[in-house]
């Protein structure tokens, strides 16, 4: 478990990026629900903490693709893949993060960075 | 309407076909396009495709559960749009009937008038222009990028990445005046000194020279130069002529539509033809904040505007009243990313709201009459997404 900050720090409709690998954004909604998913756009590199909220969505700041945070599915293109999304907890006032152990789905740009780019 | 024709297969395009699917349309659809290859994205081919970030297979714009249930019609050109007889001629000589049309055919690069087909002479719009470019881009040639516009400060950055030793020449005094005004222009593009690009402003390209390494007696067939209108001669291994597009519209005499500097269009996208739309580079749509039709040249209106077209088509040509957002563009040079939202006008009131000019990270708006007009931002993705929010929302002068 990854402990991110108290609730109380998170105030509702705002975002936070957290250094992980790859890096992860939690948002607690105006609903008063909190999601973490993966920070990354799958589409290409921007900051999903930096997009705008609304509701369980949250839309890219760059090319406004748009992804569910219960789910990761895209909910507007560009982006093609989902993002993934990671349990949290909220105890003791403190949220906690357990981290997905499925694959991510970077943008290829970052894959490239990384040295992992396919060759076409 | 059974049948309807995507006259272009780019994002405009697939973008007005997933569009006419998602709002109901079951009749028969056929997409097609001049190009080959099925819709990709063009962003990166000044950015990361040109420098081999990215492979072809990552600008690939569909993805694996699309299912259009679509005709496409790839590598033909539309040559013909009998209205007369609700047809679509294309250069293959295939005709596709069609009810109603979406007209979503783009825009080319603009190249140097004489020099279309001299080595070393490039644009940048398709995938096969990149990757000629690529070709050319070795560390330590010379390479000269006429047009200081978004896409030659971007070529020039990659090149730069890549060990070229680069010039930017641009006519104007200031680059990016038109889309940032002057004072934020200079800012924007003071980038190319501090990244070792040189960038010559205020002077006109007289001409480009060339050699003769094959045949004598025909044009020089590779380039050597840029001859600048005050004298100076640029010596080039590589020419990259980034002077803007022209839309592709001729194929549209004579069908009854309304042309300038390209379709004209209603706000939403109507035709004077009641079963035409146009959308993304090749379609101008009146903007009532201005009071004139323009055209918007940038990915985010090819990728949001043909629903609001769509929507015009399947109710017969007539306007839904949809108010569309400020055009929005982006930019990646140098390891910046630069965003604008609006239009800006030379007298606009600039306010930095963040951040500072020298710093090159800031937040700044334009304002006219108080009134919250455009916003830029560079490398300030959090606050852009709010302003640029503040700003859909602000309303517009009728």
């Amino acid at each position: 478990m990854l402990e991110i900050c108290p609730l109380s720090e998170l105030p509702p409709g705002e975002a936070l990026r957290v250094e992980a690998d790859p890096p992860i954004a939690v948002f607690h909604t105006e609903d008063g629900e909190v999601f973490a998913v993966d920070d990354t756009c799958s589409h290409q590199d921007a900051s999903l903490a930096d997009g705008w909220l609304e509701g369980c969505e949250i839309e890219c700041p760059l090319h406004a693709s748009r992804f569910n945070l219960r789910t990761g599915a895209v909910d507007a293109p560009p982006a093609k893949l989902p993002i993934r999304t990671h349990a949290v907890v909220v105890e003791d006032g403190v949220i906690r993060v357990e981290l997905s152990a499925e694959k991510p789905n970077l943008p290829p740009d970052i894959r490239a960075r990384l040295g992992e780019g396919t060759k076409s | 309407m059974r049948r309807i024709a995507v006259i272009g297969a780019s994002l405009a395009g697939l973008s007005a076909a997933r569009a006419l699917r998602a709002q109901g349309f079951a009749g028969r659809l056929t997409v097609i396009g001049d190009e080959v290859r099925r819709p990709y994205d063009r962003p990166p081919l000044s950015k990361e495709f040109l420098c081999g970030q990215l492979t072809e297979a990552d600008l690939a714009l569909e993805s694996d559960d699309d299912d259009l249930q679509a005709d496409w019609i790839l590598g033909a050109a539309a040559t013909k749009l009998d209205t007369s007889s609700g047809a679509v001629e294309l250069a293959n000589g295939t005709r596709v009937e069609a009810d109603a049309v979406v007209i979503a055919t783009g825009s080319r690069a603009r190249r140097w008038t004489g020099c279309e087909t001299m080595g070393g002479v490039h644009v940048i719009r398709t995938i096969d222009d990149a990757v000629a470019l690529r070709a050319d881009l070795r560390s330590g040639a010379r390479i000269v990028v006429i047009g200081a516009g978004f896409i030659g400060a971007e070529v020039a950055s990659t090149a730069r990445k890549l060990g070229l030793d680069v010039t930017v020449v641009e006519a104007a005094a200031t680059p990016l005046q038109l889309q940032l005004g002057l004072r934020l222009g200079a800012v924007v593009s003071a980038v190319h000194a501090t990244n070792g690009t040189s960038l010559i402003c205020g002077v006109g390209v007289a001409g480009l020279t060339g050699e003769h390494r094959r045949l004598r007696n025909t044009a020089p067939d590779r380039v050597t130069g840029v001859d600048l209108v005050d004298g100076r001669h640029l010596p080039a291994d590589v020419v990259v002529v980034g002077i803007g597009g022209v839309p592709n519209i001729e194929w549209l005499r004579g069908s009854g539509l309304m042309l300038g500097n390209g379709v004209l269009c209603g706000a939403n996208g109507q035709t004077a033809l009641p079963n035409v739309v146009a959308v993304g580079d090749c379609a101008a749509w009146h903007d009532p904040s201005i009071g004139a039709a323009h055209r918007v040249e940038h990915w985010t209106g090819a990728l949001e505007r043909p629903a609001i077209a769509v929507a015009t088509l399947l109710a017969g040509g007539i306007d839904q009243g949809t108010v569309v957002k400020p055009p929005y563009f982006w930019s990646d040079q140098y390891g910046s990313r630069i965003q604008f939202a609006g239009l800006a006008r030379p007298d606009d009131e600039i306010t930095i709201e963040e951040g500072s000019c020298d710093d090159h990270c800031f937040l700044a708006t334009y304002r006219r009459d108080g009134r919250l007009v455009a916003v830029l931002g560079v490398d300030q993705p959090r606050l852009f997404t709010r302003w640029r929010r503040q700003l859909a929302t602000a309303p517009t002068v009728v």
